[in-house]
């Protein structure tokens, strides 16, 4: 009977604290939203058009929804490459580079092998892809097993060398004969099918299976466990006899693979072709995504959502506003400051 | 390829490698007072679109340095906010400013692409007056190139000869300690970045105004996050920064250099040549366990004993 | 003597009246009256958890009190943080000590000294460290850095900071705790001196050669209250000893011992084992000892003498030279998991920060040590029915009664050590490693978790048992070792021994005295 009770009441406050989530994000959205609109109003455009125009093209247009799916793709995927060595205490912030890794490897494949069907490539390039970033995220994995050096500053360093892997390979060797700055497009069976008549790809809906087995492999799995336990207290698991530098350079490694998926995903299903210096901090996104979500899988893909709603806006923003596509960043970053800030009058009540 | 051609690429190595240095000795700062601020990117373009639109508007290129160093400062004061008041994470606090850099860098400087404007004057290099036009044109540099060194050293004296300076590095490696000496750690961390975003500030004033004479959007490349790895590569001194920054941007120098000998290198391997130096250093220093770095960088100060 | 006793009729310099502080669950201090004088060297001796170390935080403004007052020259003055300390010339030199490792000697210094100029002028700086160093021979390399300095020689830049920055009363926490034996000598001609010009000194310890090396008075604190505040002169070692470890009654029916037989394989053997005590780890030096089947070996040593590093020396944590055998095998220097399948098991001294997570579930937690054993579709599943129905059986057989579904966190330190204990002992122990097994239990479940080991060992397990209560030692015992700075210094049966005996050893007076002769 007590423990009947006792549910009931868990119940109600978890209600509560819902409800009160709820109000926290409102709130939240509303600052925003008005700080952004004194931005668009100084630089001379309507504001509530502008916010109209974003809303009913994101939300209100089949092929504006489907771009917020397009865009949300390479976001989902970079966040979810911080978030599983998040929980194990690890901080990636090479979702970038992974990705750059990524996308350079599955090139590779796809350059190397195109007189491959369809259906042999593109299972080549997706591993290839995994591989590079894994290749990537094993670095940092490796010195922070052995103690040597903090994972966040190798991340960081392994960045702003990737970018520069790829420019070597496309300028030096991979450039179509027309451009000096990125491949030939890639042959019809290097490319991910594309569904609904639309820029969708094959990589949303493997980005939905990863996020829904990283939501499986924490609830119910032995690892997940065992994860949760070095998040928890490392020094604890360590002395209940979980290997925990295996556990870190996997985790990493694994985080890296998805990563560089998404660099994968970008080439071969959104691009067509490499480019050097593709990414404008997609992997850096997803570093926040996974932050603001506390690397919850639900949250993740919500923050997601509306990170990629703010993006597309921003994008159809360009074309009828005239504001360079850039701007809409400053609505993120509202967005991000925002959430960082905490603001007192939002926190949520501590019993 | 000739000496001239050499001198040539020397010279656009000190040209780029200026911006560069006045970031880093920015990041000296922030790093030396526990902050890593990942956040430069978007400060060095907010300043480098601000200033260069100033300079346009009033003519007045010295106007425009002055301004972009005063907005570098107080964009800092919003990760100072966030990060020193609010507590938020370092990491994340930096990224959002990198993006919110980009916006409104773009939004500042969208009607100022291409737009000319009067350039600083380029003053000889002591004794090269009197060579051959062609090599002395090398050597004319405008005065921020002259002053970067100075600068280096007055941080460098700051830092290490002053109340302040030991007050701002106990600050890094130990607040609750500097606390107990009766400091502020929050006020000096504020002091730290408002100081250190001017640095970053005038490094992007100098790539707007005085280097590219230009603005274009995410012109800084990457500088910012150079910087960071410049700093950890430098062991957190700002003299040292000097031979850093010489050596980032000299790579290139390196590069076509190589190329006139005929050995065809590619310039992005080159360029990922520092990278990868500063990790190796890294590995070497834990593996000897020595370490350089501010003990208490990226950590959140709680405030003293209540 | 007749002098010191002229100085104590002074006026009082400080005085803390009824001063009661209590942390979740602990009461700390104890209504506590202290009087400390001008010209003495005053030592605050007790057990570790006795409540110096608070008392004595709460005087320097590190803690405020629940109640009581403090008077400065017989007038009441208010400490609300170090700097209303140091604003009545009190300076603190903390246990783990404060210094900046990557700052040099005297920029640690000048970092405290008052009217420090903007700009810094080193020599000046040198200078006045000079001054001091050379008057009390604390001889230090200014331009040192503090990284580079022994911990001795900390402890001198420490005491300089305090004399330099002004302080007349310096509280010094344990200062002798990692002191090599010439280093304390020199340091106790320091105290004299200072004390000759004026100063005040508190000395926290629990080693008694240091309290008639140096100390005036002695204030003895047990479980947070004061037993009582002597001269030297009135009293020897024996008397202090049994303040300090008053005889605790515990209605415990004494277990029976069974001979043990040393004839087989022990358990585990050290021999020649040694580390390097990394960081502010204590060194374990030519550890030598060995457990059989069916043996109780206890541990005996005020905490902080290698207890912790002989724990995870074990387990596997830290590796070490020498040789390790489990049950025959050479285990030396294998990692924890392996050596936790040889059937170890482990009971720290802080659960919550060494065997718990503390946002697990109990029962989550007590699946942690054995998750392979639990697996249900090669590890894509927990059979979470089986781990209850394993858990309740763990809980019944010893007789706890812990909460299944409750985070580790929110529950009470006596429950969270049960489902620990719970948890360990139902892995069919081979070697139990225990530290301080009942700290934090009520008598009932202390004597549960005690009758656990006797059941292990009944059942031929060995445990190696870490403790600090000398009673709980003599009582399960069948051998004893005594732990002093990282050293084994003596093996008994509790037969042939006494509670004095290890008093001494644990102590360090008896070390002492073997080096004199």
């Amino acid at each position: 009977m007590l423990q009947k009770n006792n549910k009931v009441d868990q119940k109600n406050s978890k209600l509560d604290k819902v409800l009160n989530q709820v109000l926290r994000y409102v709130g939240m959205v509303l600052i925003v939203l008005i700080l952004f609109g004194l931005i668009l109003l100084i630089s001379g455009s309507d504001p509530i058009k502008s916010y109209q125009d974003i809303f009913s093209y994101t939300l209100g247009s089949r092929y504006g929804f489907t771009e917020v799916i397009v865009s949300m793709t390479p976001v989902l995927l970079t966040a979810l490459a911080v978030a599983l060595p998040t929980r194990v205490g690890l901080i990636n912030v090479g979702g970038e580079g992974q990705l750059y890794m990524g996308a350079c490897f599955a090139t590779w494949g796809a350059l190397t092998f195109s007189h491959l069907p369809g259906w042999v490539l593109l299972p080549i390039m997706i591993l290839l892809g995994m591989l590079g970033g894994a290749v990537w995220a094993f670095i940092p994995g490796l010195l922070k097993s052995l103690g040597l050096v903090n994972e966040t500053i190798t991340t960081l360093l392994l960045n702003s060398v990737a970018p520069m892997i790829v420019a070597f390979f496309v300028y030096g060797y991979w450039h179509s004969p027309m451009d000096t700055n990125k491949t030939a497009m890639f042959v019809p069976a290097a490319r991910l099918p594309r569904f609904f008549n639309s820029r969708i790809d094959l990589s949303f809906f493997i980005a939905l299976a990863l996020l829904i087995l990283f939501w499986l492999l924490l609830k119910y799995t032995r690892w997940g466990m065992e994860m949760k336990a070095i998040l928890g207290n490392a020094q604890a698991a360590k002395r209940n006899g979980i290997p925990i530098n295996r556990y870190w350079i996997i985790i990493m490694c694994a985080g890296g693979a998805i990563a560089g998926l998404a660099g994968m995903a970008q080439v071969s299903g959104f691009f067509g072709v490499l480019m050097a210096g593709f990414s404008r901090g997609v992997g850096f996104m997803g570093f926040l995504i996974s932050w603001m979500s506390f690397g919850d899988p639900l949250a993740i893909f919500i923050t997601s959502f509306v990170i990629s709603v703010i993006m597309t806006g921003g994008n159809y923003l360009q074309l009828t506003v005239g504001l360079p596509f850039a701007v809409i960043n400053i609505l993120l970053a509202f967005t991000l400051f925002i959430v960082l800030a905490k603001p007192v009058f939002l926190q949520r009540k501590v019993a | 390829m000739s000496l001239l051609a050499i001198l040539g690429v020397l010279s656009s190595a000190i040209f780029s490698g200026t911006s560069l240095l006045y970031t880093t000795l920015g990041e000296t700062l922030h790093q030396r007072a526990g902050i890593v601020n990942l956040g430069l990117e978007g400060i060095m373009l907010i300043s480098a679109a601000t200033g260069y639109r100033v300079a346009v508007e009033t003519g007045n290129p010295y106007i425009g340095i002055l301004v972009a160093m005063i907005v570098g400062g107080l964009t800092n004061m919003i990760i100072g906010f966030l990060v020193v008041t609010r507590k938020a994470n370092q990491l994340a606090s930096g990224l959002a400013t990198m993006f919110f850099g980009f916006g409104l860098s773009a939004l500042i400087g969208r009607d100022y692409v291409g737009v000319r404007i009067t350039p600083l004057p380029r003053i000889p290099f002591p004794g090269t007056a009197n060579l051959p036009l062609l090599f002395a044109s090398l050597f004319r540099f405008d005065f921020l190139i002259y002053l970067v060194i100075p600068v280096a050293v007055l941080i460098w004296w700051l830092l290490f000869r002053t109340r302040w300076g030991l007050g701002l590095r106990a600050v890094g490696e130990n607040a609750d300690t500097a606390f107990a000496s009766g400091r502020n750690p929050f006020w000096i961390k504020y002091q730290a970045l408002g100081i250190g975003g001017m640095l970053a500030g005038l490094g992007a004033a100098h790539l707007s105004i005085a280097y590219t004479m230009n603005w274009s959007q995410f012109m800084t490349g990457g500088r910012g996050f150079i910087a960071v790895a410049l700093v950890i590569f430098s062991k957190w001194h700002p003299l040292r920064a000097i031979g850093g920054a010489l050596l980032f941007s000299g790579a290139v120098a390196f590069q076509l250099m190589l190329q006139s000998s005929g050995v065809r290198v590619s310039p992005f391997l080159l360029d990922t040549i520092p990278y990868l130096i500063t990790l190796l250093v890294l590995i070497i220093w834990g593996g000897t366990r020595k370490h350089a770095a501010p003990a208490s960088l990226g950590r959140v100060y709680q405030g003293g004993q209540q | 003597m007749g002098d010191i006793n002229n100085e104590l009729d002074e006026r009082i310099l400080v005085s803390m009246q009824g001063i009661t502080k209590t942390f979740p669950g602990v009461l700390a201090n104890d209504n506590i009256d202290l009087d400390i004088h001008p010209y003495e060297i005053h030592a605050l001796l007790g057990e570790n958890g006795a409540g110096k170390s608070t008392l004595m935080k709460i005087l320097y403004g590190f803690y405020g009190a629940d109640s009581g007052e403090i008077y400065y020259q017989g007038k009441p003055y208010q400490i609300r943080s170090p700097h209303d300390a140091r604003g009545i010339q009190i300076g603190m030199v903390f246990q783990d000590l404060n210094l900046i490792p990557a700052l040099s000697v005297a920029e640690n210094i000048a970092l405290f000294l008052p009217n420090l100029p903007a700009v810094l002028n080193h020599q000046q700086i040198n200078e006045q460290i000079e001054d001091v160093s050379k008057r009390y021979s604390l001889h230090v390399n200014p331009n040192a850095k503090v990284a580079n300095l022994s911990i001795g020689e900390q402890q001198k830049v420490e005491i300089l900071k305090l004399l330099l920055s002004d302080a007349k009363l310096l509280i010094l926490d344990e200062p002798t705790r990692v002191l090599a034996p010439h280093e304390l000598e020199g340091l106790f001609i320091v105290l004299n001196k200072l004390r000759e010009d004026g100063y005040a000194i508190i000395l926290i310890t629990h080693k008694m050669n240091e309290v008639f090396s140096c100390a005036d008075r002695i204030t003895v604190l047990r479980k947070g209250r004061v037993v009582n505040t002597v001269l030297r002169s009135e009293v020897n070692e024996n008397d202090l000893i049994e303040m300090m470890f008053a005889k605790r009654i515990t209605s415990v029916e004494t277990p029976e011992k069974q001979a043990v037989d040393r004839s087989g394989t022990p358990v585990l053997e050290l021999s020649s084992v040694s580390t390097t005590g990394e960081g502010d780890a204590i060194k374990l030096d030519d550890i030598n000892l060995q457990i059989f089947p069916g043996e109780i070996l206890g541990v005996a040593g005020v905490s902080g003498n290698g207890q912790k590093e002989l724990s995870d020396l074990v387990l596997g944590i830290i590796g070490s030279s020498g040789k390790k055998l489990i049950n025959g095998e050479n285990v030396t220097n294998r990692s924890i998991p392996v050596v936790r399948k040889k059937g170890v098991v482990y009971i720290p001294e802080n659960p919550l920060m060494m065997a718990a997570i503390p946002f697990m579930t109990v029962l989550e937690n007590f699946a942690l040590t054995n998750t392979a054993s639990y697996i249900r579709f090669g590890g894509l599943a927990m059979d979470w029915g089986q781990i209850h129905k394993d858990a309740l059986a763990a809980q019944e057989k010893l007789g706890f009664d812990v909460p299944l579904y409750t985070i580790a966190k929110a529950l009470s330190g006596g429950n969270l050590q049960r489902s620990v204990i719970a948890r360990e002992m139902s892995r069919q122990p081979e070697l139990i490693v225990a530290s301080y097994l009942t700290r934090g239990l009520d008598v009932q479940s202390a004597n549960a978790a005690r009758k656990a080991l006797i059941r292990a060992r009944e059942s031929g397990a060995g445990v190696l048992f870490i403790s600090e209560d000398l009673d709980e030692l003599f009582k399960y015992c069948d051998r004893m070792v005594v732990l002093y700075q990282g050293r084994i210094v003596g093996v008994f049966t509790p037969e042939e021994t006494d509670i004095y005996e290890i008093g001494h050893l644990m102590t360090g007076s008896e070390v002492l005295y073997a080096a004199e002769e």
